[in-house]
């Protein structure tokens, strides 16, 4: 790849979706173009760039989500489902007593195996919870993804990693090679394409927000307005769960850590002058370099 | 050391799934079939249990139910590995005291999500995207 071809690249992946990838990353962008260029037919990633640059708009969305689309599996890292289950849920069963409804948004739900995730922790809760109204919504910026999502269709490779195979037995239906997640568990996740980079108070307010491993494409700023942004989709008193390599320290201070939970951030009631959010990210530890981005 | 005994009549399965465990940190002893196995856990019962299912002598099956009444033998972690894919199958498995189950072909991945889903080994390293 020559180096202008990787800085158009760069350039079109930064405006179009925020990914922010560092002057060195040639070796991501083969692995993961290079395969598209092959199955449409052309030899190299100068190739694709010269189709990108003729205007191929269907060819440039295809670029985004092969770049954006994020390794995933279920109960990925445990411990925010731990949190769920023994912190955030039963907080949210005394908060909102009087209303019976928690709102939950996965912000960057790809293949639906995170909001799938939430849902069989929420339906082995089902006692405490009879009665309520759960809604759980999936976005992502890849319409491709969300499909996958919500046919909820899984390999026999994809539901052997972190899903318990109790989990598989009780909630999933074998089709051949695959596994398809039940009605009842794909009825209580919906589905909405969005990219992060544009307005979202269209959804609403939120108990709940999980937005983990996909801030870590943006740059700083980025990264704080979408905090601010969060900030506003979220109840005084929600909850948002980051990556575990992932932090709003340096970023941002309309969330703040709840102690003793990795990953777990509710909003800050008295955030200071959002002047600071600047000098502040700039100083911030790079996100992407430590997650090898 | 945590100790597992890698239980497949296939030479290259057990070779393979030793490499796996060795890297994970467990101490490796096989056996070629049900029969050998439970002889293994009559002279020490393991902490880990990699089982396939369809061997001559005495299947997978068939040795975990034997394992089960033996003293102690409710301790040992038992994690299924093998091509009887079927749910049917992983019912009974379960039914019969089986932890986990690993669907074959298998990778690194699969057994140590396995094995860190039934507490054998910990969480690792959460940095990776």
């Amino acid at each position: 790849m020559t180096p202008p071809d990787y800085e158009y690249l760069r350039k079109v992946l930064k405006d179009l979706s925020g990914l922010d990838l560092a002057a060195d990353k040639q070796y991501l962008i083969e692995s993961r173009l290079l395969p598209l260029a092959r199955k449409s037919g052309m030899a190299d990633i100068g190739d694709l760039v010269q189709k990108m640059k003729g205007g191929s708009s269907v060819l440039i969305n295809q670029v985004v989500e092969a770049m954006t689309t994020n390794e995933t599996f279920f109960f990925r890292d445990k411990v925010p489902f731990d949190h769920l289950r023994d912190t955030i849920v039963p907080e949210l069963l005394r908060a909102r007593a009087a209303r019976k409804s928690i709102r939950i948004w996965c912000a960057a739900g790809s293949t639906g195996q995170e909001p799938y995730s939430i849902a069989m922790c929420l339906k082995e809760m089902e006692a405490a919870l009879a009665g309520w109204r759960v809604e759980i919504l999936a976005t992502d910026l890849s319409q491709e993804v969300l499909e996958k999502s919500k046919a909820g269709i899984y390999s026999q490779f994809e539901v052997q990693r972190g899903l318990p195979i109790q989990l598989l037995v009780k909630y999933f239906k074998q089709m051949g090679e695959l596994w398809q997640i039940n009605p009842e568990l794909r009825a209580m996740v919906q589905h909405r394409q969005l990219n992060l980079l544009h307005d979202f108070s269209q959804l609403g307010v939120f108990d709940i927000i999980f937005c983990r491993n996909v801030l870590i494409y943006f740059d700083q700023d980025s990264k704080s307005r979408i905090f601010a942004r969060l900030a506003k989709a979220i109840e005084p008193d929600g909850f948002l769960v980051l990556g575990a390599a992932e932090t709003v320290v340096g970023l941002t201070d309309v969330f703040k850590p709840f102690s003793d939970r990795r990953g777990l951030y509710r909003p800050n009631a008295a955030p200071t002058a959002p002047a600071r959010l600047l000098s502040a990210g700039a100083a911030a530890p790079r996100l992407a370099a430590i997650a090898g981005l | 050391m945590k100790t597992c005994l890698v239980v497949d009549d296939s030479s290259v399965v057990r070779k393979i799934a030793r490499r796996i465990l060795e890297e994970m940190q467990f101490e490796i002893t096989e056996a070629e079939d049900g029969e050998q196995a439970l002889e293994a856990c009559k002279r020490a019962l393991p902490d880990a249990v990699l089982l396939d299912w369809n061997m001559p002598v005495m299947d997978g099956y068939e040795f975990l139910g034997h394992l089960r009444r033996m003293p102690g033998g409710d301790t040992p972690k038992v994690v299924f590995c093998t091509t009887e894919n079927g749910i049917d199958h992983i019912a009974r498995a379960l039914e019969a005291g089986a932890n986990e189950y690993i669907m074959k072909p298998f990778d690194k991945d699969i057994v140590a999500a396995k094995f860190m889903e039934v507490g054998l080994v910990q969480l690792t390293s959460p940095a990776s995207i």
